[in-house]
């Protein structure tokens, strides 16, 4: 890449700064407009009256969103782990395993989930627990998110190994007798960051997760986005904007906790 | 090298084993189920009953009416119709929005093409249900596209500019939750591009346009490619978007499948219209593959 | 590192399993939208220390649906529908018989023409929450008619075409379109039902929207001036701030319904459950809920604890020679016929 030159090349087309400037305008404007309203002190989001904090303290003494949140979170820091340690595996075999013959069915059923369209896998999960009558509450939930945060987390960790010098692990097994011991000393340190940028990724994804939660969850069992829903269905409160302003952080800074880790690491 | 020891097959298979057994279970698992239930008859209060019937698939075409004839239904080859016009609509709009923008980040240095990037990439990791309300507040009745419109007087107290509930509504909803993905792409097969090449194009032709279209395009087309493949796919399934800001007068796939599983308890229709968006993303994806062994082929052969 | 991970989880699971173990003490009520008074919930946790939490459907198909998606167990262990779907949920096998509801020490309070109702004659099933009916309401600020006829909703004036909303669910305004054109509820005739259709297809041009929740928020802001609705609704519609939201009463009459309190099938927690049954049943409770969704009762001591603003409800009284018909548990050949009609006028 060469520097920038202080004079415009013929490349650098006119109006695409402007253009792109409208383009962030798109992405962000919502979000802001969203946030904004949640400091709206009429009870009725589309006419300003003032700003207010009431809204969030009503959502302190919210005992079911607390509930649902509660739900999101335990869904989540299960299903994460479970899957980030399920797509560990799953890499370690399929970038270092060689060529086999399963190799390329393995690859297409990672991403499998990725493929599907959220709303047949929600309708094949609901379908397939209410035929085998497997209703275990919360548990049904993590399992569909265990299913689907598999691939975030392994994409990550994939990542990382392929940027892995191989000469290093080489290396350790001509300094170690058994293989293990290389691989636990130089090989997963080394893979760690990887890994806790897929618990990372699966996590948010989780937590963000609406549709198929929404078709899985039995009753006790709501997330904060499925709770959201009825409120947004119920009409728009700013209540249901102080919620989603408190989500929308809370994933917003997990994400740039990942990208801030993830530069510090350079592959 | 295979760092895992001398028993490869016994370690691939423990390794992988995880991976088959979950994804296995519950994914192709519920997937069979599904295809099973579209061939199953329907019960009337819901469920069904464990009986053989091609109802599920002859509803999609097909129709009783009151009087029990059978009729050729078009509502439903409307909504598959509609879902289409609307993935693509969006395809198009994102990649006209998104790929002026995709180049410009892609000119920028390092430092502020990741800072970019990453702005890009947030919304993408939100949740997408609280995006789409955003666009109710902004474009419901006394929203804020109206408000701003009363402010300017363009727009009197009792007038309405009718924004929501309609296809519109939902392609911008549509647009919106998935823009970043068809920038990221384009993006990435643009940061590969060679400035020699521009450089040398430069000095071959005199206009932008003759640069745009003999390089950058043909060598970003992979991103286009795989961002609108991105961003169709789950437009067709797309259930927030049609639910909310078309008010459920306008169904699409997506809020078709997830209406059969709620108020209108039809599961083998629901089953047989979800196996048929699943064959139509299939499609699309084998489509992808092949176009992208053919440009492989290309780039090695020249 | 990873022995943290692996401690991490194995407590987190047994945090998960000790949740569950622990049902006693917890109650998962499955209600209406709007339809839980907080007062009421606050005073039974207090009084009994069972935590209650509260979902929500906003109808009856709504709830059907989920309790046939349940299979053997929903997770929740208090649902209330109306009375013709409780008769479709014993026949369905959906919810527990429940012993000694004649019972409990509260059930002396329910009015005698309640007691063993048609829809559960053995008090086995159900527990009385509250009854109404259904119709339509509108701004009388914006509207100039005044509700004397059903085919004023079906067939809207100029005045209001854009601006009418009706349920999402079919069966209340199936029934209505009966009521307008002087049919049967629960008709297996399909010409009756064709009409049906029809005058259905004729309302759909002059429809903004089909929802069955945020139905007075829909009113407040002006976007809708003729909605679906119920009469206690559409009264705390009224005392929110939609001063002129009138329920009509239409010459053709009402859908009347009755709500009760079951127990779906696979409830884990059944004696709070049957500790909330017995708590509504009281006459001051009842007042509560009454006092919150404005609807009447069938605890007639309940007066006593009513607030003003319910004595003075207006919407909520029906006039003299205004019959109230009340829903039907239709057979599978009608239920289809009135999906048919719904999804064909969904498309």
């Amino acid at each position: 890449m060469g520097k920038k030159s202080k004079f415009r090349h013929v490349w650098d087309f006119p109006g695409f700064s402007g253009w792109t400037a409208i383009f962030f305008g798109f992405l962000y404007i919502p979000i802001f407009v969203l946030v904004c309203y949640s400091f709206n002190s009429s009870k009725f989001a589309m006419i300003w009256t003032g700003f207010s904090f009431r809204w969030y303290a009503k959502l302190f003494s919210n005992d079911d969103i607390q509930n649902a949140a509660l739900n999101s979170l335990i869904v989540a820091f299960t299903a994460a782990p479970i899957a980030t340690i399920i797509a560990t595996f799953s890499a370690l075999v399929l970038v270092r395993g060689g060529d086999f013959r399963a190799k390329e069915l393995s690859n297409g059923l990672i991403t499998l989930p990725l493929m599907v369209p959220e709303i047949v896998t929600a309708v094949a999960t609901l379908i397939f627990f209410a035929s085998l009558g497997i209703n275990l509450g919360l548990i049904n939930v993590i399992i569909a998110h265990t299913v689907f945060c598999i691939p975030f987390a392994y994409m990550p960790i994939r990542a990382a190994l392929e940027a892995m010098d191989p000469n290093l692990e080489l290396a350790a097994r001509d300094l170690y007798s058994d293989k293990t011991s290389a691989f636990r000393t130089i090989t997963l340190p080394l893979l760690t960051p990887g890994i806790l940028s897929g618990f990372m990724l699966a996590f948010v994804i989780s937590i963000d997760d609406f549709i198929i939660t929404l078709m899985v969850a039995g009753g006790g069992s709501t997330t904060l986005p499925v709770y959201i829903y009825s409120m947004v269905k119920m009409g728009v409160s700013p209540e249901v904007n102080a919620v989603s302003s408190l989500m929308l952080s809370f994933s917003i800074l997990i994400v740039t906790f990942y990208w801030l880790f993830n530069r510090k690491i350079n592959y | 090298m295979n760092i895992q020891g001398e028993n490869k097959t016994q370690n691939r298979v423990l390794g992988l084993l995880p991976l088959w057994s979950v994804i296995g279970i519950f994914m192709i698992g519920p997937l069979l189920v599904m295809a099973a239930v579209s061939l199953m008859e329907s019960n009337v209060y819901g469920g069904v009953h464990f009986k053989f019937s091609l109802n599920g698939y002859r509803q999609i075409l097909f129709d009783t009416n009151l009087f029990g004839e059978r009729e050729f239904n078009p509502a439903y080859i409307i909504i598959i119709g509609r879902s289409f016009i609307l993935a693509i609509s969006a395809t198009i709009l994102s990649l006209i929005i998104g790929f002026p923008a995709a180049y410009f980040i892609s000119r920028q240095s390092n430092k502020v093409k990741n800072i970019l990037i990453f702005l890009v990439t947030i919304p993408f990791w939100t949740n997408l249900l609280i995006r789409t309300f955003a666009w109710i507040i902004i474009l419901g009745k006394g929203g804020v596209i109206e408000s701003s419109f009363n402010f300017l007087g363009l727009l009197d107290d009792e007038g309405s500019l009718n924004l929501m509930y309609t296809n519109s509504a939902i392609l911008i909803g549509l647009v919106y939750s998935y823009l970043p993905l068809m920038v990221l792409p384009i993006y990435a097969s643009m940061e590969k591009m060679d400035m020699r090449l521009l450089e040398a194009a430069a000095d071959l032709y005199s206009s932008r346009i003759g640069l745009i279209r003999k390089i950058i395009l043909p060598l970003s087309m992979p991103g286009i490619i795989g961002g609108s493949i991105l961003v169709f796919v789950p437009c067709l399934g797309a259930f927030i978007a049609p639910d909310l800001l078309g008010g459920g007068k306008k169904l699409l796939l997506g809020s078709l499948i997830q209406f059969q599983f709620s108020y209108a308890r039809n599961w083998p229709f629901g089953a047989a219209v979800a196996m048929f968006l699943l064959s139509l993303v299939i499609l699309v994806l084998f489509f992808n593959a092949h176009i992208n062994k053919r440009h492989r082929e290309y780039e090695i052969h020249g | 590192m990873k022995n943290n991970a692996i401690k991490f989880l194995v407590s987190f699971s047994f945090l998960l399993f000790s949740a569950n173990a622990f049902a006693a003490g917890k109650l998962n009520l499955y209600n209406w939208a709007d339809y839980t008074p907080e007062e009421l919930v606050n005073k039974f946790e207090a009084e009994t220390g069972i935590q209650v939490t509260v979902d929500t459907y906003d109808s009856n198909e709504t709830l059907l649906a989920k309790l046939q998606a349940g299979g053997g167990s929903t997770g929740y262990d208090l649902a209330v529908p109306s009375q013709h779907f409780v008769e479709i949920f014993i026949k369905e096998g959906l919810i527990e018989k429940i012993s000694g509801i004649s019972d409990m020490s509260n059930y002396k309070y329910v009015a005698e023409q309640f007691q063993g109702p048609s829809f559960d004659p053995t008090q086995e099933y159900s527990t009385p929450w509250q009854m109404g009916s259904a119709s339509w309401a509108y701004r009388a600020d914006s509207y100039s008619g005044n509700g004397s006829s059903m085919m004023e909703f079906f067939k809207p004036s100029d005045e209001v075409c854009g601006k009418v909303a009706v349920f999402k669910s079919p069966e209340e305004v199936v029934n209505m379109a009966h009521l307008a054109l002087g049919s049967n509820f629960c008709s297996e005739d399909p010409n009756e039902m064709q009409a049906v259709l029809d005058l259905l297809l004729e309302q759909k041009k002059c429809v903004a929207v089909y929802s069955s929740e945020g139905i007075n928020e829909r009113l407040m802001s002006g976007e809708i001036i003729m909605h679906a609705h119920w009469d206690g609704y559409s009264q705390v519609g009224r005392w929110e701030g939609v001063d002129d939201l009138t329920y009509a009463y239409p010459k053709e009459g009402v859908v009347g319904w009755f709500d009760s309190l079951v127990m779906p099938k696979g409830a884990k927690n059944v004696e709070e459950a049957k500790a909330f049954m017995n708590f509504v049943m009281h006459p001051e409770n009842m007042a509560i809920l009454s006092n919150f969704a404005a609807y009447a009762n069938a605890i007639p001591e309940s007066v006593n604890y009513l607030s003003e603003d319910m004595k003075n409800a207006i919407n909520i009284q029906v006039p003299d020679g205004i019959p109230v018909k009340f829903g039907q548990a239709c057979n599978e050949v009608s239920q289809g016929l009135v999906d048919k009609v719904w999804t064909k006028l969904m498309q």
